[in-house]
Order: C-alpha cells, then sequence, then structure tokens
C-alpha cells in the first residue's frame, strides 16, 4: 500500500491548478461532508464572486431502495443562480463517481449551468461511471475494501484517513 | 406486542404510528431531516427522485381535504405515485372489511399505507398485517393520535425558538376531542420542553390528563402567562355530544384567543392552530392575522415533515 499523502500538502497544489484556469465569475459548490471542508479552504484562494454553495445529495442517491435514507442529511444551500454558470464542484475523493452523478442530477433542478468542472482532493480509482476530474490533487491505488475519507481536526487541518469500509 | 410495534429489529421507524413511544434520536432524526426538505420546497423545482417507482395509497376512512392533500404533495415531491382512496364512500359502504381491503391494495403493489380512520387503533391494526416492505403512517386515527400534525407542530416550535428546553407552551381548547394535543403532548415531553399546560374548562379536558406531564389550567389568562407558545385547537362541533359546552360565544368568551388575552403571553410569542379555525370561536381573527400568527407557515413546513417521515420509513 502507498503512504497517504498529507492532505495539507496537496491544497496549495490544487489550488494553484484553479488558479490558472478559474474566472472570478466561477461559482464553487462543495459536496456534504469532506467536499464541503475542501471548498471551505479553496473558496478564499480563488477571489471567486459569488459565495460558497453546499449540497448534500442524499436525496438524490440511487441506493436508496437497499440502503434507505441517510440519518441526517444536510440542508443544500446553493446562494447564487445556476443557470448560465460556470461551476466548480468539490468532492473530497472520487470513487465509483455515484456522488457526483447525483450531485449534477440535482444540481440541473436548480438550473442549466454553462459548465460543470469536477475538484477533488483524491482520485482512488474504482470508478463504476464514466465519470473524470478536472482537477486533481493526487491519485491514489486504493483496495475496494477500504474507505479513503477526509477528516477535519478541531484546529481545522485537513488530513486524509483510511479504514476499513463497513 | 413485543416491543414498539413502529420499530423495526434494527430500532429504525417501520411504521408511524404514534409519537408515543418514540425515541428523542427518532424526532429529532424526522425534524432534521424535514429541514433539508424544506429547501427543496424554497426551489424552482420542487422535486427529488428519491421515492420514484415507489406507491403511496392514501386511505381516507374519514373526509379530510387538507391532510390528504398534504400527505399527496409530499409523495409527488418525493417522485412517488399516489394514489387516493376515499374508502368511506367505496368498499366500507359495500361490506369490506378494512384488513381485506388493505390486502386488495397490497395486491396492486403498495409502499406506503397513509391511513385515516375514525376509530383509533385502525392503523395499528393495518401495521401488524402488512408485508415486511410495506409501511403504514397513521394521518389521524378516532381521538387517539394525528403523529404527522404533532411533528409538524415540533417542527414549527423549533423553527422559531430554535431550542426546546427554556419553553412554555399551551395548548387551548378542545383537547378532550383532539388527537393532535395528544400526539403533540408526547412530543414535547420527549423532547424536552420544560412546561407543558392545558387549558380548557373542565369538560373539554380528558379525565387524568395531568398523567401526561402537562399543567392543567381552567382560567386562560393564568394559563397564557409568560408563554412562548400558543397553540389553539378547534372546538370539534361535529364530534360534540351536546352537554360539554353551553354555546360557542360563551366558549369564545371564556377560551377564545383575542388580543388582551394574547398579551399576556411574552411579547415574542408564537400562535399556532392546526386548521381548520372556526374564527370568532376559539380564535379571534386580528390574532389569527396578526403578527404573532404562524397558522400557514405551519402548512408550509407540514409538507416537508410529511416527507421526511415518507422517505424515512419507505427507506427502511
Amino acid at each position: 500500500m502507498t503512504k497517504l499523502p498529507e492532505a495539507e500538502a496537496l491544497l496549495p497544489k490544487l489550488a494553484a491548478q484553479l488558479k490558472a484556469r478559474v474566472t472570478p465569475a466561477t461559482a464553487m459548490i462543495g459536496l456534504h461532508t469532506g467536499g464541503a471542508w475542501l471548498a471551505e479552504r479553496l473558496h478564499p484562494l480563488l477571489g471567486l464572486k459569488e459565495p460558497l454553495g453546499f449540497m448534500d445529495i442524499a436525496f438524490y442517491r440511487d441506493d436508496y431502495a437497499k440502503e434507505g435514507l441517510k440519518h441526517d442529511p444536510k440542508r443544500t444551500r446553493i446562494p447564487f443562480e445556476v443557470e448560465g454558470r460556470d461551476l466548480l464542484l468539490v468532492d473530497d475523493v472520487l470513487y465509483t463517481g455515484r456522488t457526483v452523478r447525483a450531485a449534477m442530477n440535482e444540481l440541473f433542478d436548480y438550473g442549466r449551468p454553462r459548465s460543470i468542472s469536477l475538484v477533488v482532493l483524491v482520485d482512488r480509482g474504482g470508478r463504476q461511471l464514466p465519470i473524470a476530474a478536472q482537477y486533481c490533487g493526487a491519485q491514489l491505488e486504493v483496495p475496494a475494501g477500504m474507505r479513503l475519507r477526509l477528516k477535519r481536526a478541531a484546529d481545522g487541518k485537513l488530513s486524509l484517513e483510511l479504514e476499513r469500509a463497513g | 406486542m413485543p416491543g414498539n410495534p413502529q420499530l423495526n429489529a434494527n430500532g429504525e421507524l417501520q411504521h408511524l404510528l404514534s409519537t408515543e413511544g418514540l425515541p428523542r434520536e427518532i424526532l429529532v432524526q424526522i425534524l432534521d431531516t424535514a429541514e433539508s426538505f424544506a429547501g427543496v420546497t424554497e426551489r424552482e423545482v420542487k422535486k427529488v427522485p428519491l421515492m420514484r417507482g415507489k406507491s403511496v395509497f392514501n386511505l381516507f376512512f374519514e373526509p379530510s381535504t387538507r391532510t390528504r392533500t398534504t400527505f399527496e404533495i409530499a409523495a409527488k415531491r418525493l417522485s412517488a405515485d399516489v394514489i387516493n382512496l376515499n374508502v368511506a364512500a367505496s368498499s366500507q359502504s359495500k361490506g369490506e372489511s378494512l384488513l381485506d381491503t388493505v390486502a386488495n391494495l397490497s395486491a396492486m403493489q403498495a409502499d406506503v399505507f397513509v391511513v385515516r380512520h375514525g376509530s383509533s387503533g385502525a392503523p395499528y391494526l393495518i401495521a401488524r398485517h402488512v408485508k415486511p416492505h410495506e409501511h403504514v403512517i397513521n394521518a389521524g386515527d378516532g381521538r387517539h393520535a394525528h403523529p404527522t400534525q404533532g411533528l409538524l407542530d415540533l417542527y414549527t416550535i423549533r423553527h422559531y425558538k430554535k431550542d426546546f428546553a427554556q419553553l412554555t407552551v399551551a395548548i387551548v381548547g378542545d383537547v378532550l376531542h383532539s388527537r393532535v394535543a395528544r400526539s403533540l403532548i408526547h412530543g414535547l415531553t420527549s423532547l424536552g420542553v420544560p412546561e407543558v399546560r392545558v387549558i380548557g374548562p373542565q369538560t373539554l379536558l380528558p379525565a387524568g390528563v395531568e398523567a401526561l406531564g402537562v399543567r392543567v389550567f381552567h382560567d386562560m389568562r393564568a394559563g397564557l402567562k409568560d408563554c412562548d407558545v400558543v397553540v389553539m385547537l378547534r372546538l370539534q362541533n361535529e364530534r360534540m355530544d351536546g352537554a360539554l359546552l353551553p354555546s360557542a360565544q360563551e366558549f369564545f368568551k371564556h377560551y377564545g384567543l383575542t388580543a388582551d388575552k394574547l398579551a399576556l403571553a411574552r411579547p415574542d410569542a408564537i400562535v399556532m392552530h392546526p386548521g381548520p379555525m372556526n374564527r370568532g370561536v376559539e380564535i379571534d381573527s386580528p390574532v389569527a392575522d396578526g403578527p404573532h400568527s404562524v397558522i400557514l407557515p405551519q402548512v408550509t413546513f407540514g409538507i416537508a415533515v410529511r416527507m421526511a417521515v415518507m422517505s424515512i420509513v419507505a427507506g427502511n
């Protein structure tokens, strides 16, 4: 198994990629919970005009019939017009692609964006849908039985954590 | 009955039959989930795909327009298919038994039954006989319970008051016939409201109501003093046996909510009513339409709360 990278060290790399290509009119949405933490760190670095949006895709998941409703869905809050906008969708870890699929479906219920780009801290492979990240902090091989997650410490520091999927 | 008939083997909500005996965590889960759905109901597209392909049967053995409509809207906003059955007008009058009606609907692939019935306990009977993947939501049974109304009242109180821990809540009027009052009292005490009062004439309060953990007042002015929340109940004319009250005018004089009585409550008190209102009987028009009234927001919140209940039970 490869050693886990430092999330804090990946952040400036990711921000540099974004800065090179993002205009101030672009808007950002973080996916609860890890993606929201990451977006909260990236957003102030990019000089975007619109406030940060947050999304919880609980009501758009494709495994509701099997798993039921997630225990504590957060409220989606998108404080800007989605119609016609260039959007950055931010998540912590890209894996099967199902979360991103659900997020795109939810977004289109707010309007028709001009474009959506996907920003992730880590791409761990294992895609089950034809989805790719346009901005990515690191690529990692993680075995299927493991869960890679972003954690946030009390002081706000982000770190990656690997645990057995339960 | 082994355990709680509302919960499955994992302690999750299988049916919603009453707020009585619902663990506090499940009450909070429903209120939190409803808050997320409230965001959906404020959007341009007020619909999520969660319950696509599921069928919700509205089974109303007793007439109701408002409750049935809000359940229908909630189910549609979850993308479920909704079938409305006015059972009072069909099967029952042809002599079919309650369980035969349900068995027939079950054969039509139901996922959720929303049941209103004039007899207390009818939804429990149905819940005991449905298949494991079918869920029952009580939309009002006799004088017993109306849990989604109780939950939307709790949601409304939390929305305006944020925290239950310091509140004084008064429930006023015909508590005796009110399933709404019972459901709300159980919810309030489970969520830790320190003072729940019931206000009404002796004849309209159930005997032994104190056992539910409430303070009883017969003098409305004394009962309203320093309340944060005033819940007015509808004077249930159609349930009235006759001898309980001298007249509606007399009732209004003693227990109708007027601006000068409301002035005894806290300055930021909210006024709630489950509807439909009898203006000039239990509530004066200037109060019903006044700045303290949150009666119409209650209706809006009711949709989000019913979306939460439906999607939680149907997913368990």
